[in-house]
């Protein structure tokens, strides 16, 4: 079926401003929205600029704005979305770069910013270190975020503050703190109890509902509230 | 600009992160890589990693281990390389888990095992619970804990950046250059060590399992300054990919006991393998099927694929241990799992061949084993060979783990040695004019249509089955195809985040290593691991027990030679299961 697209687009070379250039593309059942980029690029427009990779929702390239949602284009089936033109723009809260590519940058210090890998500086023994299945599951569910920031750039907090962590950061904070392996709390919590940390999370839930793994961001990031309230005070 | 480093690693998947490790401990280490080090492709690995831990069949051993991976590399596979890899295992994905891996658990808080192809007890008697793995996310967590690790670590990295020629003089590596796609430009990466870590190539086909950017370039990087490529005709096509998309069920669905039926309602691994059945290596299960299909015994209206069947392993085990797949099937071909069986067809998954390196990751530029100083490769675009001509499922996350990390030990001893060569008078201009050729190309040619040319007739040409008379077509489509290349004309001119550029750039690496998996195919007159030639059924290793190494000349004129495969204690015998 013929569909019309409306694409956001930016190009800093040519001086030119921001505006949304629209494309028909025949999208048979099954064609995804990157799929439809894929061949507006090929087909109609190669200047048409965006990031991606797997095509299968694990690298986490692919985030943007489709009809006013953070989603990934390739888990975002066209015949799905309604209405008459489908709006495809690049995550919000960002510097763009050129098209649907922001900067990411200000994305990964946050990331870095938490001390995202396992701090244990006991002297491992020769096998595995030991892990309950019920340890284990606390962070399971954590450890399949895939870093696409569809969360944070969905985040109203974040927008107003661009100091803040943003859901992303704290989850991988959550995911190290619940560890039962990890020795680094008190390490993360002097960057998570700060005004542009923790505390800047008001429970609005667009992270839940942008993230494509659905993991329940909200609730993990209210059970590292609760932790630091009840170790620290 | 240049940039001097003592190592720079290219690419930035298990491999390259995992030797990245191990060199900062000893050296200043780089990584560059053309996505950011989470997105490579490697995050997409599901169902496990191999190694003989014991914890839930204790009566596993590396020795069942070593003979598994001999035997499903149709013998094709080097024994000192495999038994180093299998060795190393435990103590290898131990060190991930000490890292923060967060697998699944058993009872007792040890690390979870599961089946997987290929992997038994007793020399195939069994099949064994080998496969370590985290839920379906085995090679997403892997990956992002070595990133982790490595910003621990703080490794130096260039996201973003392109490789486009490689510097070698007298087989000495000098460093490379690549572009910063995000501004644009070209810089010069000057080092001591230069390591491959590029991964693979099934976008050269149709239906695959691979990203868009598994392009293959360390490939075409390598041939492009005369080093020879090896076993380039073994090229893995994994049972079950979902149908028309490519997009992998993992093996890790069987392993927990998945069934493979036909359009008759038939497990029909019973007919070719009634041993290890759905469990059987992959090589077989993709010829099984295609099998079926030709034979007219496939499913739906076109008899064009056949049935993945989970219904009966129940809702809950299917969320607990295999959710990934339940999220693919219903986001990518609308299908419920848990209750309907899943359309599948043989996907393009696995590059068993790439650029020859010794035991310990050292690039060689001949059968003789003669090593380019400085030069390095590990992971998929590096041929050990631990696969031979096919490669067991979960022995893949091991070899980029495995070998990355001896790689880097490699790296570690002899980077006190190396020194920065220097380098040429004008080291950017091979990138230089390829930019600007394919930048300033006035042709009426379209990259996208010549993409979609190359990966179907390489599909329909140098697939599961293949014959002379088919390879022979095949070369033919591949000169016209680059004669076609020589003609393009891409829309996009700009500096910043040229993705067309890019992927004209990367269609002509696929073109290039394309005619020497097909010549190599042509050439290879058995049918060996993931190699079957109809016109040439049977194994034959009177003569082809051999490693092929294969050059590219400038003018596309491929030539051959030939290494012997290093054979321990296992001699090849006839491959049941
Ligand atoms: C869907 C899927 C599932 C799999 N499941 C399993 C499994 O369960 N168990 C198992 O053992 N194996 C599995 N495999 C295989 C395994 O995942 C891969 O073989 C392995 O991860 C490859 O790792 P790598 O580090 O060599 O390459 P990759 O992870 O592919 O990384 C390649 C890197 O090279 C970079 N790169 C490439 N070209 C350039 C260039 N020109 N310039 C700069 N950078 C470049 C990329 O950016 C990337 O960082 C699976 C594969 C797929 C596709
Ligand atoms: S939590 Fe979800 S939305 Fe946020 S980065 Fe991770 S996967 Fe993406
Ligand atoms: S392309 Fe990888 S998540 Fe969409």
């Amino acid at each position: 079926m013929e569909r019309t697209f409306k694409i956001f687009r930016y190009d800093p070379e040519k001086n030119g401003k921001p505006h949304f250039q629209t494309y028909k593309l025949d999208c048979p059942s099954g064609c995804t929205v990157l799929d439809a980029l894929y061949n507006i690029k090929g087909e109609l427009d190669g200047t048409l600029t965006y990031r991606r990779s797997c095509r299968s929702g694990i690298c986490g390239s692919c985030g943007m704005k489709i009809n006013g949602i953070n989603c990934l284009a390739c888990k975002t089936q066209v015949e799905f979305l309604k209405g008459k033109v489908i709006y495809v723009e690049p995550l919000p809260g960002f510097p763009i770069l050129r098209d649907l590519v922001i900067d990411l940058e200000p994305f990964w210090e946050k990331f870095e910013a938490i001390k995202p890998y396992l701090i244990n500086n006991s002297k491992p023994p020769t096998t595995e270190r030991y892990q309950s299945e019920e340890d284990q599951l606390k962070i399971e569910e954590a450890s399949w975020c895939i870093l696409c920031n569809c969360c944070t750039s969905s985040c109203p907090s974040f927008w107003a503050n661009k100091e803040y962590l943003g859901p992303a950061a704290l989850l991988k904070a959550y995911r190290f703190v619940f560890d039962s392996r990890d020795q680094g709390a008190e390490e993360r919590y002097r960057m998570l109890n700060t005004r542009s940390g923790l505390w800047r999370c008001h429970t609005i839930f667009n992270c839940m509902d942008a993230c494509p793994q659905d993991i329940n961001i909200t609730d993990y990031i209210s059970q590292l509230k609760t932790r630091i309230v009840s170790e620290r005070y | 600009m240049t940039h001097k480093h003592d190592v720079i690693i290219i690419g930035s998947g298990l491999a390259g992160l995992r030797a990245a490790l191990e060199v900062g401990k000893v050296a200043d280490v780089a990584v560059l890589t053309k996505l950011y080090p989470s997105r490579s492709h490697s995050g997409a690995a599901q169902g496990g990693i191999a190694a003989t831990l014991k914890n839930v069949d204790s009566d596993d051993c590396v020795e069942f281990h070593i003979f598994d991976t001999v035997k499903g590399s149709d013998y094709l596979g080097d024994q000192d390389a495999i038994e180093n890899m299998c060795n190393e295992a435990p103590e290898v994905v131990y060190e991930t888990e000490h890292m923060g891996v967060p697998y699944s658990r058993t009872e007792d808080g040890k690390i979870h095992q599961r089946k997987f192809g290929g992997h038994s007890l007793n020399h195939g008697k069994v099949a064994v619970r080998r496969s370590c793995y985290a839920a379906d996310y085995t090679g997403h967590v892997l990956l992002h804990t070595f990133y982790e690790q490595c910003i621990k670590n703080q490794v130096r990295f260039y996201n973003e950046f392109q490789a486009m020629s490689l510097l070698v003089k007298d087989n000495v590596c000098q460093g490379f250059v690549a572009w910063d796609i995000i501004n644009g430009g070209l810089h010069v990466f000057h080092a001591k060590a230069v390591m491959f870590a590029t991964g693979g190539y099934g976008r050269a086909f149709k239906i695959t399992s691979n990203a868009h950017s598994s392009t293959g370039d360390g490939l075409s990087l390598c041939t492009r300054v005369g080093l020879p490529i090896e076993d380039m005709e073994f090229v893995q096509f994994h049972p079950t990919g979902l149908y028309k998309q490519g997009i992998l069920v993992s093996e890790g669905a069987r392993g927990e006991g998945a069934y493979l039926l036909n359009g008759q309602n038939e497990r029909f691994m019973e007919r070719y393998a009634p041993t290890l059945m759905e469990l059987a290596p992959r090589d077989m299960i993709a010829r099984a099927i295609q099998t079926e299909l030709l034979e007219g015994r496939g499913c739906g209206p076109n008899k064009d694929h056949v049935y993945l069947d989970i219904r009966h392993l129940g809702e809950a085990k299917i969320t607990a241990v295999i959710p990934q797949i339940k999220g693919l099937c219903l986001d990518f071909a609308a299908i419920d799992p848990i209750k309907e069986p899943i359309p599948i067809q043989p996907t393009a998954h696995y590059s068993m061949g790439g650029i020859p390196v010794t035991v310990d990751g050292r690039v060689i530029y001949d059968a003789k084993n003669s090593i380019v100083e400085g030069l390095y490769a590990a992971g998929e675009c590096a041929c050990v060979s631990v696969h031979g001509a096919n490669r067991l499922g979960t022995n893949s996350l091991l070899d980029a783990a495995a070998n990355g990390r001896r790689t880097g030990k490699a790296i570690c001893a002899d980077v006190g040695k190396l020194k920065h060569s220097e380098l040429p008078d004008n080291p950017m201009k091979a990138a230089q004019d390829e930019m600007n050729r394919v930048l300033g190309g006035t042709g009426k040619e379209k990259v996208i249509r010549i993409r979609h040319d190359l990966r179907d007739s390489m599909e329909e040409n140098c697939g599961v089955f293949r014959t002379s008379e088919k390879l022979t077509k095949q070369k033919q489509i591949l000169k016209d195809l680059h004669e076609r290349f020589r003609h393009i004309k891409i829309d996009d001119k700009a500096k910043i985040f040229n993705s067309d550029l890019m992927e004209a750039i990367e269609l002509e690496h696929m073109l290039e290593f394309c005619e020497v998996i097909v010549e190599g195919a042509l050439n290879r007159n058995e049918s060996r691991g993931g190699h079957s030639r109809t016109d040439f059924p049977k194994r034959d290793d009177d003569n082809w027990l051999k490693h092929t190494m294969a050059w590219r000349g400038e003018d596309g004129k491929i030539t051959f030679d030939y290494k012997p495969v290093i054979i321990k204690n296992y001699q090849p015998m006839e491959r049941k299961y």
